[in-house]
């Protein structure tokens, strides 16, 4: 793929990004920092998909890029009203707390 | 018509699944009826099934019915399909209709029994493996009826388990058939690899056209069948288990162990009677094996104390007429006599039930006498099916399934010879038992007469024993449909002889063999116990395993599985270390794993 | 997509899809209505919906073909899977009558989630177009986090709702980006399209392309519960509630399965040899993880959860044998695991009591005595996990190690088998226990079978038995469904 300098350097910025989020995932002990990791991973991948979608002078990875939003916001809902679950039932929100579930 | 072929094995099946599952907690009416009715429809499909196919035979004299293809993998695609021809027609009539005179039989016999509904259920699946062993038409289908007519066996003989000695007879009966089992299945397996398909039909033209007479593996499959058709119908060598088998109710003597199901071998043999016609030194074993059973088991059966062990010896003595037919190429001699025999040995078996039930659980004919006119009913069936299995000439079902053997057998000399002494070993014990149990005093009060189930079918049978089988010119089409050929006459020589040496029997057994105890000269206990085999096979086999396993009582072998077992119980132990229940960690394994994918894309 | 926004045929196809969405919001709004008066209308409701949707499943079929200009296609393979996760839906709503009455749980939110969570399994299994697979992927999760933590107040579902929800969302998001890769790289998100450019002149480099494939599996392979993405399974499998567990080792993963070998071996078949060794070792890894954990596990759930990851394996054996066998193969496998695994959980779920207290194999002591034929069905269900002849479970496996072998993969199968090996010791302990033990605590209190639970016994045995002694008629649909692009 032979790709203008500009289009190279959105899709590091986007790898960079997703890297950011796994890490934040893996480092972060906050439930809710966490979940903001996965937001971030998410439009991460999005930045991808506009940047082909222009390089490609295509409208589907635009169309993919709303279609992630949605998904996102669906999942916002949802996560947090579980995350506010499990701070109802054991006051923390420290995911290492989290783990009376194991072997 | 012959559409419902496939209705025989079913029925009892689905009603042994239903007994099996639920049976606990039905009352006990329901039991019976379920259990009852569900043979008679196989035997009323049988019967249809027969007029259909007598009537208006289908091309080739069999019909074939394929249910569905259980698998289809490469060459190896078993049908479950059924196989109809005038051997599995006349197999699977005698099966279901005698089955089914017994399950009646056994609504009253085992009516105070606390496993009522299991006894039905175990006899229901018995007649569905028996049906399925006879009529499926590939080795696999054989092969599944072999053994589920021997776990039913098992599962019968041992039917009341709370007493050891029970439980003990029906490992006996598994273990020893299961060497021929053994000895069979090798058999099966040596001839799908060489022959190439499952089907017996196409197996049988594949070995005619592919082997030689006398060729080696002609030989070898043979001989290995008769290996499992010795096991199972209790010939010599392995003869041991079915006296023992008698501590099994009653009623599954009279139709396991004495009608049908010790007949597989003789079906086995005559199903796949061209192997041994093209190995003929086989096929003479058989008849040599016939032979000698049938006089081994004759003398035993002469000095038994025990009213149901008689029989069994009388059984495994007619079996080895069978075996003699079979030997001799008289495919539908054997047969012919699987018939006859199946009836009047359930009828003396089912006389013998109500003989020891109205006398106490009594088994010992030397404490029974005098009940002709206690028990006429027993009495009478008693007569009539001693008289068939002596071979009372001219009149009963069983001298002229006889005579037919004994005819076959002239060409040789020897065999005619033990073939006539049967006869009269047959009628000295036959009459021995019934003077001794029906005639002189009475010893044991009689405290309960047969109901109305238990003497239909006695009735029925004993009309059977005495026309189920003849010369009359009425039987000859039927006959000749069911047997192939018209048998041959008998000839007058071994016609006189047969005659002379029953009623020879039947006068020595009058005066002579009356006593009031049993004999205890070393001959009459050495024939008492069997011949010794079961000291033999003590002292051969079981004596060695025993210290085999006294030495290797820490199991060497096992010890190597020890240390499987920690090792798995190691990586067990590090695996459950992963499962910590952070969430973090499973990420990082999830991250982890990601980052190795991807690498391994990249540099593999 | 130029042309007309829906056309009949459109509709028609999708109607599955369009029955269960439409019926799963009815039962939200009937919820206020309905509330008071029976809460067993909702799962008759759901249950209605879906033999609606199995009906328009079948239509579909009949008029089958690609829909919304080829971004679904509804051949066999897809009503094989739709089938398959309707009738998983179906299995699991009827242990949930006397469950969701057991733990006092409201019922209309569940069976719409359910209904809703069917309805993204449908349009998965369907789905031609990595859009619609995303789209799918996301309703089908979406409704199981929540359904994973149904009980509210309980701590071990908010926990199994919780690691799944980050957990899922986290290997979403690496699929979603293998996603962007692929478009990238060959500039379509259409799998046909896909596989034509793959395989046409001036393919991008396998090395991009494989990445991108390497991250979509981590994303399915999640769903799917493969090693090493597999440790979310036994911690949401413990805390959700049982019919829930049920669900998601049958529904949520047949379809991902399906959607696993519609990418895999369409759109992604010119470059098999990349992702072989891939699937290869995820298989390995799942079998033998899932034995060797599940051997002394004492909770029930997380030994069935571990025997998941294991089965899993099993099927990943499938996929690697890149063969049409393969596939057919591993769609009869999870036709045959759908139906006696739902079925343990149900027996599971049945013993565990108010709370879900009685979780350990200890406490199936003695069943045998208690309820014959709970235990029977049980062992049934466990024979054919085992894989024992006449069960679905053996032809399961002997088509999968059938195919693999076809494919030269001779230590993947003798690797397997050994797996298989080790498996029947954790399934027959339970056995054991039925049996041969004296009755104790949780068999003294087992409430009797309900008709619903009595149902959810006896018609997967019946389905494990049935494809135990009639595989061919299943296995000869999966085989003319598993020629997938022509």
């Amino acid at each position: 793929m032979m790709s203008a300098v500009p289009v190279y350097w959105f899709l590091m910025l986007s790898a960079v990004l997703f890297a950011l989020g796994v890490a934040g995932f893996l480092f972060r002990r906050n439930i809710i920092t966490v979940f903001m990791s996965i937001e971030l991973m998410l439009n991460a991948v999005n930045l991808s998909f506009v940047t082909f979608s222009y390089q490609l002078k295509q409208v589907n990875g635009h169309l993919f890029t709303f279609f992630v939003m949605v998904v996102a916001a669906a999942e916002a809902a949802v996560g947090l009203a579980i995350i506010l679950t499990v701070f109802k039932n054991r006051s923390t929100l420290n995911i290492d707390e989290v783990n009376s579930l194991k072997n | 018509m012959l559409d419902l072929l496939w209705l025989i094995p079913a029925a009892p099946f689905a009603s042994a699944a239903v007994l099996l599952l639920v049976g606990r907690r039905m009352p006990r009416k329901v039991v019976a009826t379920l259990g009852v009715v569900s043979i008679a429809v196989s035997a009323i499909v049988s019967g249809l099934v027969a007029i259909a196919f007598i009537g208006s035979p289908p091309p080739g004299n069999a019909y074939d019915q394929h249910l569905w293809t259980w698998i289809a993998v490469g060459g190896f695609h078993p049908g479950i399909a059924l196989y109809l021809d005038p051997l599995s027609l006349i197999m699977t009539l005698v099966v279901t209709f005698v089955s089914f005179l017994i399950h009646l039989y056994s609504t009253e016999f085992m009516a105070g029994d606390e496993g009522y509904a299991r006894f039905f259920a175990y006899m229901n699946l018995f007649v569905a493996s028996m049906v399925m062993l006879v009529l499926g038409d590939n080795l696999l289908l054989l092969y599944l009826g072999w053994e589920g007519v021997g776990l039913c066996s098992y599962l019968l003989i041992g039917f009341w388990y709370r007493d050891p000695a029970n439980g003990r007879a029906g490992q006996k009966a598994f273990i020893v058939t299961r060497v021929g089992d053994t000895s069979m299945a090798i058999g099966l397996f040596l001839l799908f690899h060489m022959l190439g398909t499952l089907n017996i039909q196409e197996l049988m033209a594949r070995a005619r056209a592919d082997w030689p007479v006398g060729s080696g593996l002609a030989i070898a499959a043979a001989a290995l069948l008769l290996g499992g058709a010795v096991g199972k119908s209790a010939q010599l060598p392995l003869q041991t288990w079915l006296p023992d088998a008698m501590a099994g109710p009653t009623p599954t003597s009279a139709l396991i162990h004495a009608a049908t199901m010790v007949t597989a071998g003789v079906y086995l043999i005559a199903r796949t009677h061209v192997l041994y016609e093209i190995a003929p030194a086989v096929q003479l074993a058989v008849a040599i094996i016939g032979a000698a059973t049938l006089l081994l088991a004759g003398f035993s059966a002469l000095v038994q104390t025990d009213i149901k062990r008689v029989l069994a010896y009388s059984t495994i003595s007619q079996i080895g007429y069978m075996f003699l037919a079979l030997g001799l190429g008289a495919w539908s001699a054997a047969i012919f006599h699987f018939m006859t025999h199946a009836f009047f040995k359930a009828l003396l078996f089912l006389a013998a039930g109500i003989v020891i039930e109205a006398l106490h659980q009594e088994h010992n004919i030397f404490h029974m006498g005098g009940l002709r006119r206690e028990l006429p009913v027993a009495f009478w069936a008693f007569l009539a099916g001693g008289c068939a299995l002596a071979g009372l000439p001219l009149v009963t079902a069983g001298s002229y399934s006889k005579d037919w053997i004994i005819a076959s057998a002239s060409p040789s000399p020897a065999l005619w010879a033990a073939a006539i002494a049967g006869v009269l070993l047959t009628s000295l014990y036959t009459f021995r038992l019934i003077f001794l149990v029906f005639f002189g005093t009475a010893r044991t009060p009689v405290s309960k007469q047969p109901g109305v189930a238990e003497q239909i079918p006695v009735w029925v049978l004993a009309v059977l024993s005495i026309v189920g089988g003849s010369e009359r010119p009425a039987y000859r089409p039927f006959m000749a449909h069911l047997f192939g050929a018209t048998p041959k006459p008998p000839e007058a020589l071994s016609t006189i002889a047969a005659a002379a040496a029953f009623f020879t029997g039947l006068v020595c057994a009058w005066y002579f063999l009356r006593g009031d105890a049993p004999a205890t000269n070393p001959l009459a206990r050495f024939w008492y116990a069997g011949w010794g085999f079961d000291w033999l096979y003590g002292r051969i086999f079981v004596r060695p395993v025993e210290w085999a396993a006294r030495v290797n009582h820490n199991d060497v072998i096992d010890s190597m599985y020890d240390g499987l077992a920690t090792l798995a119980r190691f990586v067990w132990r590090g695996l459950a270390l992963t499962e910590n229940g952070k969430l973090r960690w499973y990420a990082a394994a999830i991250a982890g794993g990601t980052l190795i994918f991807v690498a391994l894309v990249i540099f593999l | 997509m130029p042309g007309n926004f829906a056309t009949a045929s459109d509709v028609i196809r999708f109607l599955p899809e369009i029955i269960l969405a439409v019926m799963g919001t009815l039962l939200m709004i009937l919820d206020p209505l309905l509330h008071r008066r029976s809460s067993n209308a909702f799962g008759h409701l759901s249950i209605l919906a879906l033999a609606g949707a199995l009906g328009g499943a079948i239509y579909a079929y009949l008029n089958g073909g690609p829909a919304f200009g080829g971004m679904l296609m509804v051949d066999g393979f897809a009503t094989f899977f739709g089938v398959l996760v309707i009738v998983a839906g179906i299995l699991t709503i009827l242990p949930s009558y006397r469950f969701l009455a057991r733990q006092g749980a409201e019922t209309s939110e569940y069976h719409a989630l359910l209904l809703f969570s069917v309805a993204g399994q449908c349009l998965m299994v369907a789905a031609n177009d990595l859009i619609m697979v995303f789209i799918g992927l996301e309703i089908s999760s979406i409704s199981s986090y929540i359904l994973a933590g149904y009980l509210r107040e309980d701590k071990r579902a908010n926990e199994a709702s919780l690691k799944y929800f980050l957990l899922g969302s986290f290997a979403t998001a690496f699929f979603l980006y293998g996603v962007a890769l692929i478009y990238g790289s060959t500039g379509t998100i259409n799998l046909a399209g896909v596989n034509v450019v793959l395989s046409g002149p001036g393919a991008p480099s396998l090395v991009f392309v494989g990445v991108a494939a390497a991250l979509m599996f981590v994303g399915l392979g999640f769903k799917v519960s493969a090693a090493p993405f597999q440790v979310w399974t036994p911690d949401v499998y413990q805390g959700a509630p049982t019919p829930i567990s049920a669900f998601l080792s049958a529904g949520p993963k047949a379809a991902a399965f399906a959607v696993f070998l519609r990418i895999f071996t369409t759109a992604f078949a010119p470059i098999g040899h990349g992702w072989e060794p891939l699937v290869w070792a995820s298989a390995l890894l799942s079998m033998t993880i899932g034995n060797f954990a599940a051997l002394q596990q004492s909770n029930i759930k997380r030994m069935l959860a571990y025997s998941s990851i294991a089965h899993a394996g099993y099927v990943l054996v499938a996929l690697t044998a890149r063969s049409e066998v393969g596939t057919a193969a591993a769609m009869f496998y999870l036709a045959a695991y759908a139906f006696m695994n739902i079925g343990a959980f149900a027996v599971v779920s049945h013993l565990s009591g108010k709370g879900e207290r009685y979780q350990n194999i200890e406490d199936f002591s003695g069943l045998a005595q208690k309820q014959p034929l709970a235990a029977a069905m049980f062992s049934i269900f466990l024979l054919s996990l085992i894989g024992v002849p006449l069960t679905g479970g053996f032809f399961g496996k002997f088509y999968i190690f059938k195919a693999a072998l076809e494919s030269h993969l001779v230590w993947l199968t003798v690797l397997g088998l050994l797996n298989s090996a080790v498996a029947a010791y954790y399934y027959l302990r339970i056995l054991v226990m039925m049996y041969m033990r004296e009755p104790a605590e949780a068999t003294e209190a087992v409430e009797p079978l309900s008709p619903g639970l009595r149902l959810a016994l006896i018609v997967p045995a019946i389905g494990t038995l049935f494809l135990g002694i009639f595989p061919n008629w299943v296995l000869d649909f999966a085989g003319k469904s598993s020629v997938l692009l022509k």
